[in-house]
């Protein structure tokens, strides 16, 4: 892969705003496919340390390329309960920053706050991404998206039904 | 008759006479025998005053899990846990005994060990500074040349240890009635298939990975039903099933495949069942891959070695999903997991689940992770199947609400056949028959 060359945090920020605009509109298919072809979602357990393996601790979601499409796949099924009817969600994201490059990959840090109701409750989610992004044929991609929860555990929300 | 339980029988009786509830625990339970039916009345799941009443008469009185030996291995190893609304520290002490106190200073009552786990030789109270050895004793006071004599090596003044503490297979359990029977007559029959799970390790099971911390809006009985109930698997969770096909190449079947309920004494069930997925100890399954074929039969094959080709059998290939009354449910199927549920409030409850593995297996990179993978493909919150579990129950808890104009839960299948098959509901009307004899035995004390 060519050196990239060095994106704007403008440029940054319109991918990462697109992204969460596009989860918020439930256009997973178009979401799955910011990703680069191996590629990683995670969302470490809240009371871990976030940086440790998928392999050896626990977390609350820690998709590969093959489950994040089996994710994409279930959440368009009438039979994901959790999430038919689709919950409302509104995404805010924001304290973007490039907090470094190596190699083809821009470490581009963000905050959110999500918010998602469903049968009269609201639920917030929020924590900090981790995105490693690449460019791939002069196009933005997602390597790795980590998003780590600020909350002690999923309590009150329970589950993590949606794409944070 | 001490008094917390006369303060609970003056408050029985007075929501009794009172009628501003129509709650009589005789009448929760309706069975019908000679038209085969089973019915939960739906205040079961919402009443206020039964919920005080099931922390007295069940939870104060059963044994109750609170935690692991593996996770107190070391002297000075402590956890703090939270089980039936006390806050608790297990913790071993330098001697290596295990200790169990209650997490409350002495002095003024304020909570002492804030940590969730970790290593000590004392626990310093912020307050005042009362301080107390990890075996509970009060080694230290903030001023002591105005106490009186003798005030220091007071039995109150220490962390007060909970009456009962004991441990089945590494699963440590706890009683808050010092009167309680021993825990293995507790356990019952349950004893078989703990055995069944924990003799999957060649020497002791351990905790892997962590926790997973989570909750659902809905009353804790819900996941005691659920948990032995099989025959929401298939419509519920579909799409953790079309993953799991996608996985292994055809989706899984259950044709052919048999399953049992047991009844265990004191509440305590167990489903025991063929599986059309794999096992970690010993059902390879093709999502897996072919090179770790190899390792689980040799897994199997040590098993046979060890117990038998009959028993090495149903250890490896079936799947178990066991109930200890009244919360502890532990699912020994494509991951080995123990839940544990707190009961909240009547409409919540906190739930906390941990994974096992064999020591043997924990330094095994693959085989953890194909554990820790199976475990929140399917039971983790943001797995395949578990939010939907939780849709399902907080959608119960929301149609209980109606109770007035739709007042009973149906339990009846299998009731007419006698069969005590996997897929009918014979485990739930056990729990609930045990739920309620407990809860008129205690009140059987004030005729
Ligand atoms: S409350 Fe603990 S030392 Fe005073
Ligand atoms: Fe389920």
């Amino acid at each position: 892969m060519s050196t990239p060359e060095t994106p704007s945090r403008a440029e940054i920020e319109d991918f990462i705003f697109h992204e969460a605009e596009l989860l918020d509109a439930w256009n997973l298919t178009e979401w799955r496919a910011l990703f680069t072809e191996e590629c990683r979602y995670l969302v470490p357990t809240p009371s871990a340390d976030p940086y440790a393996s998928p392999d050896s601790t626990l977390h609350i979601i820690a998709d590969d390329a093959f489950l994040l499409t089996e994710r994409v796949k279930r959440l368009g099924k009438r039979t994901a309960h959790a999430e038919f009817p689709h919950s409302k969600t509104q995404r805010l994201v924001s304290n973007v920053r490039i907090a470094a490059s190596s190699g083809d990959e821009i470490h581009v840090r963000s905050v959110f706050a999500t918010f998602r109701s469903r049968h009269g409750r609201v639920d917030t989610y929020y924590g900090r991404h981790e995105h490693i992004l690449v460019r791939e044929a002069g196009a933005l991609k997602i390597r790795q998206k980590r998003s780590i929860l600020g909350m002690e555990a999923l309590r009150p929300q329970g589950s993590l039904s949606i794409i944070v | 008759m001490p008094s917390w339980r006369t303060a609970w029988l003056i408050n029985y009786f007075l929501w009794q006479a009172s009628g501003e509830t129509d709650v009589d625990i005789s009448e929760i339970i309706s069975i019908d025998t000679d038209r085969s039916r089973f019915k939960v009345h739906r205040s079961g799941y919402v009443n206020q005053d039964l919920f005080a009443a099931e922390r007295d008469a069940i939870f104060n009185k059963s044994w109750l899990y609170v935690g692991h030996e593996s996770e107190i291995v070391t002297a000075g190893d402590f956890v703090t846990r939270r089980v039936a609304g006390r806050d608790l520290v297990l913790a071993r002490d330098s001697q290596g005994a295990v200790r169990c106190f209650h997490n409350v200073c002495p002095h003024r009552g304020a909570k002492i060990v804030r940590e969730k786990s970790g290593n000590a030789r004392s626990f310093t109270c912020i307050y005042h500074a009362w301080k107390f050895s990890n075996a509970g004793k009060l080694i230290g006071l903030n001023g002591p040349e105005t106490y009186p004599p003798g005030f220091r090596q007071d039995p109150q003044h220490q962390l007060q240890p909970v009456p009962l503490l004991d441990a089945y297979r590494g699963l440590i359990f706890i009683n808050y009635d010092s009167g309680a029977v021993s825990l293995t007559e507790y356990l019952a029959g349950a004893k078989e298939y703990l055995d069944l799970i924990m003799d999957q390790a060649q020497e002791r099971m351990v905790l892997i990975g962590g926790v997973q911390e989570y909750a659902m809006r809905a009353n804790w009985k819900l996941l005691a039903e659920n948990a032995v109930d099989v025959f929401h698997l298939q419509p519920l969770h579909p799409t953790y099933f079309d993953m799991i096909g996608a996985l292994s190449g055809s989706t899984p079947s259950f044709k052919g495949l048999t399953g049992e309920a047991h009844y265990l004494g004191n509440g305590h069930t167990v489903v025991e069942m063929d599986t059309p997925a794999g096992r970690p100890i010993a059902k390879w399954m093709p999502g897996w891959g072919e090179e770790s074929k190899a390792s689980i039969e040799r897994v199997y094959a040590d098993l046979v070695r060890r117990f038998g080709e009959e028993r090495a059998f149903r250890i490896a290939n079936r799947n178990r999903n066991l109930v200890l009354f009244p919360n502890l449910v532990i699912n020994d199927h494509i991951s080995l997991t123990i839940r544990c549920t707190e009961p909240v409030a009547p409409d919540a409850m906190d739930v906390t689940v941990w994974g096992l593995a064999p020591e043997e297996e924990a330094g095994n990179e693959v085989a953890v992770k194909r554990r820790l993978t199976s475990f929140i493909e399917f039971l983790g919150p943001g797995g395949f199947a578990t939010p939907d579990d939780i849709e399902a129950l907080e959608l119960c808890q929301k149609g209980f609400a109606s109770l007035q104009g739709a007042p009973w839960n149906d339990f009846s299948k299998g009731m007419a056949s006698n069969t005590t098959s996997w897929m009918d509901e014979g485990q739930m009307r056990y729990f609930w028959v045990e739920w309620r004899d407990r809860l008129l035995r205690n009140c059987e004390v004030a005729a």
